[in-house]
């Protein structure tokens, strides 16, 4: 064979073919490749990839760096098939980029209407991708599909209205032949809701409100008209169990924030974990973790599926470590709660009944003069992505240690598209919008770090200390290697089974989405973003 | 030790509410623009316009902190309050600052104390240019007092001067350092991250190190400060106050 022909050899071999559902389901298969937002839809952010282990992780270098030319935060994992990044720059820019020398090939830069007010920040969590389609849900509340090969807009759906502060700011999750979102807004009194489209066409195929309306189950726990203003926003991607055909979605807060008294009751769906028919969108089970929440507790966590061995039996359970500062295990067949234990300091609540339901400790709750309460306004950990490891056996959170808010609540009125809040929690820590500044702060006002849980038990097994708070997702590998950064400008790695510091690197900026890993060529990388650009590690 | 604005700040207009708080550093921040632009109407404490007083939360239509932000921006047409050409966040920075009035230490009215005076004590008796700095003169070891009475309020300064460890500002804390081999300072914390920590030493130095280098380090909850209680007569202590209420910093640009 000529050089000529074994080169076309090589290309045609690496032809990418589409990306089937049957892959994406199978997706540990090729671990080269990272097909959703979790890296799979089981969603333990874990690569099965071992060429960086605890012996070299200190020979990783630099490969890439993309610098994005957008100011907002980077919360964007990029998805990689066949040596291609596709990722998104903030609000709404799809980009495909050279997976080896980040170079781009190409980028399609969608116009949000001027109506668009997300929260939070105009910011995009990814995409999703299904055959040769990327799907990316805009903050002006708009589904879009996307042609992997040139960037070209396929279809693109109104999902809800921007006017009233509804926007889509996660990845879509791909199950079978249609995409699915929810709706972000839970500051605006909107009423929140899960939809899927079908992938061809962009056709809504069904609905589900995260607050139900009249006649629904679950709209006895609303009163008067506190439904329809009621929150439940969805603002980071489910999971999907395909032998159960559940997908499972974390709910927002209730509107407003931090007065309840406007809607007594549950307020179902709010901060619960929803399973759903993924074919009829139609309710299943549910869970709540934080019945009538007047803390902004939302449940927008990603839901991390595991097939474990629970007191003596193999069981299909759900872990989720919340806002609340809880960290639960459930059975996800059928929502049954397992066990509930505090990961982080809390004092809203102080125990369970036999069925789940949290203890409301008297008089914690916010009020005219402030009431200070344990976890603080974000959290003992938010939406960064944790990480399980079934060869550590443990779960790993980005976690908010000895942090508090004290909570003021005012009145409020509903007006359609503004704030609808009702409070004003205050803490010595700011969100992920605060501006930068010398660290001043003692361990006992609050600081960050990775704990790592025994699912088990509930117990802590080590954790690894942060000066400051952390906004960042967490990565584990087969080679027991775990990968976060921080708000102080590290990314850094640990041995996932006894948290010791292996390799870190200085990146300037806040590191704030979730890390992943991919392989081209047979050579291992791992991606993340801090400040504003994209980075690329792989072995010297 | 001034009545320490500890807590940040979530307002409700703040752009951006369920992720988004205020820092210690945003109210700083916010009281830089505050007295750039409202304390001449406004005054220290913000009591200064009939009905309006910002230290007890009273205001005449305005309840949420959006409703502030609003007046901030847009002013009250007709009624003597301009309009400001901010951006959200910068209002949302002075509502910041403006709600923190109400949350800082108690009123009190300092005795009539003659200013002059109190400037010959600071730079005498008192040696306080030990530590501090005005106007270009003093040490840099403690803060800058240079536009001190631009944002502490009388009752505050007082108390600074009599229980200096009331309560410590998060930027002027002091640390007790041991390092591994032994060598041991005390130096203000500048700042820190997780694997490393920047002081000021005694001698102005800045000084970055290493926690790997560091057997411990530990907050100093007792002030390097003196009590004045004792050490001036009551007199001499409003003298300094009044003197310290004049420091705008006015010659800074
Ligand atoms: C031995 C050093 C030392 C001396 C002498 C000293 N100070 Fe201080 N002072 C400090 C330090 C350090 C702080 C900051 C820590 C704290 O708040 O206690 C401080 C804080 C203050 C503050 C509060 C500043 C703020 O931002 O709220 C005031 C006001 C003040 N000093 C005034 C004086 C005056 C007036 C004198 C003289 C009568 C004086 N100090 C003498 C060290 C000193
Ligand atoms: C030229 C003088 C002037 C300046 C400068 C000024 N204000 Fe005012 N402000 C007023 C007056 C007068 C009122 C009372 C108006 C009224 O009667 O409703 C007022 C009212 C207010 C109110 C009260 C609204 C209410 O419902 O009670 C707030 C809050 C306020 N000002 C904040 C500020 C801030 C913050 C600044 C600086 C960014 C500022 N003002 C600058 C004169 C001023």
């Amino acid at each position: 064979m000529n050089l000529r022909v074994l080169l076309l050899a090589v290309v045609t071999g690496s032809l990418p073919a589409q990306v089937s559902f049957d892959r994406i389901l199978q997706a540990n298969q090729e671990p080269q490749n990272w097909l959703t937002y979790s890296g799979t839809t089981m969603s333990q952010r874990h690569t099965p990839l071992t060429q960086i282990t605890p012996q070299n992780v200190k020979n990783l270098e630099m490969q890439w760096m993309y610098q994005a030319r957008s100011l907002e935060k980077f919360e964007a994992t990029p998805l990689v098939v066949d040596g291609i990044m596709y990722t998104v720059q903030a609000p709404n820019d799809v980009m495909a980029l050279d997976a080896v020398t980040g170079r781009l090939f190409w980028m399609y830069s969608y116009a949000p209407a001027v109506e668009a007010r997300p929260c939070c920040g105009r910011v995009n969590r990814g995409l999703a991708i299904l055959g040769d389609t990327l799907y990316m849900g805009t903050i002006d509340a708009h589904l879009l599909a996307i042609d992997a090969k040139n960037g070209k807009p396929l279809w693109n759906v109104q999902v809800a209205k921007p006017q009233s502060g509804y926007a889509l700011t996660h990845a879509p999750l791909v199950v079978k032949d249609k995409v699915i979102v929810g709706t972000a807004g839970g500051e605006f009194g909107i009423r929140g809701y899960i939809a899927a489209y079908d992938a061809k066409t962009g056709r809504e195929v069904w609905r589900f409100y995260t607050i139900p309306g009249p006649g629904e189950p679950g709209h006895e726990t609303w009163q008067n008209d506190a439904w329809k203003t009621g929150g439940g926003s969805v603002w980071v991607t489910g999971s999907y169990d395909p032998d159960l055909n559940l997908t499972y979605w974390g709910i927002g807060n209730p509107g407003p924030d931090w007065n309840g008294d406007p809607r007594p009751g549950d307020n179902l769906y709010t901060d619960s974990v929803v399973a759903l028919d993924a074919d009829t969108g139609k309710l299943k089970w549910y869970y709540q973790f934080s019945p009538h929440d007047e803390f902004d507790y939302d449940s927008v966590q990603v839901p991390v599926l595991a097939d474990m061995d629970w007191q003596g039996r193999a069981r299909k359970v759900m872990l989720w470590a919340n806002r609340n500062g809880l960290f639960y295990v459930l059975d996800r067949t059928t929502g049954q709660f397992l066990l509930g234990k505090p990961f982080v300091k809390v004092n809203w609540m102080d125990g369970f009944d036999e069925k789940g339901r949290p203890k409301r400790v008297a008089g914690k709750t916010p009020s005219a003069e402030g009431t200070q309460i344990f976890p603080g306004n974000q959290g003992g950990t938010n939406w960064y992505s944790p990480s399980y490891s079934a060869r550590t056996g443990l779960f790993y959170i980005p976690s908010w240690v000895e942090y508090d808010s004290t909570y003021f609540k005012i009145p409020a009125e509903y007006k359609e598209g503004e704030r609808y809040t009702a409070g004003a929690p205050r803490s010595t820590i700011g969100g992920s919008n605060a501006p930068g500044g010398p660290l001043t702060r003692l361990d006992e006002e609050g600081h960050g770090a990775v704990r790592a849980m025994d699912p088990k038990t509930g117990a802590m097994k080590w954790e690894f200390k942060m000066a400051d708070v952390t906004d960042a997702g967490i990565l584990t590998t087969d080679s027991d290697l775990l990968f976060t950064g921080g708000r102080d400008g590290y990314f850094f790695a640990l041995d996932a089974r006894n948290g010791e510091l292996l390799w870190k690197v200085t990146i300037g900026g806040r590191a704030q989405n979730g890390p992943m890993s991919y392989s081209v060529s047979g050579k291992q990388y791992v991606a993340f973003a801090a400040g504003n650009s994209l980075f690329s590690y792989a072995l010297k | 030790m001034r009545a320490v604005f500890f807590l940040g700040f979530v307002s409700a207009v703040s752009t951006l509410v369920a992720q988004h708080s205020f820092t210690p550093a945003d109210v700083e921040n916010g009281g830089r623009v505050y007295r750039g632009n409202c304390l001449n109407c406004h005054g220290p404490d913000g009591d200064f316009i009939p009905n309006v007083d910002f230290s007890h939360g009273k205001f005449l239509r305005a309840v949420t902190d959006d409703d502030i932000a609003q007046v901030i921006i847009h002013g009250i047409a007709g009624a003597g309050m301009p309009a400001h050409n901010f951006t959200q966040q910068q209002a949302d920075l002075v509502v910041a600052y403006v709600r923190s009035l109400a949350m800082s230490a108690g009123h009190y009215s300092p005795a009539a104390g003659d200013k002059t005076r109190g400037k010959a004590i600071v730079e005498s008796k008192g040696q306080c240019l030990t530590c501090h700095r005005i106007s270009g003169n003093g040490s840099r070891v403690g803060p800058d007092l240079s536009d001190i009475g631009g944002f502490r309020r009388a009752g505050e300064l007082a108390q600074s001067l009599v229980e200096p460890d009331a309560e410590i500002a998060p930027e002027n804390r002091f640390f007790r350092v041991v390092m591994r081999n032994g060598t041991t300072f005390t130096a203000k914390l500048l700042n820190q991250d997780t694997f490393t920590m920047q002081f000021m030493n005694p001698n102005e130095q800045l000084v970055s190190l290493q926690k790997s280098d560091i057997r411990e380090y530990t907050f100093l909850s007792k002030s390097p400060m003196p009590s004045y209680k004792d050490k001036l007569s009551s007199q001499e202590l409003a003298d300094v106050v009044s003197y310290l209420i004049s420091l705008k910093g006015e010659d800074k640009p």
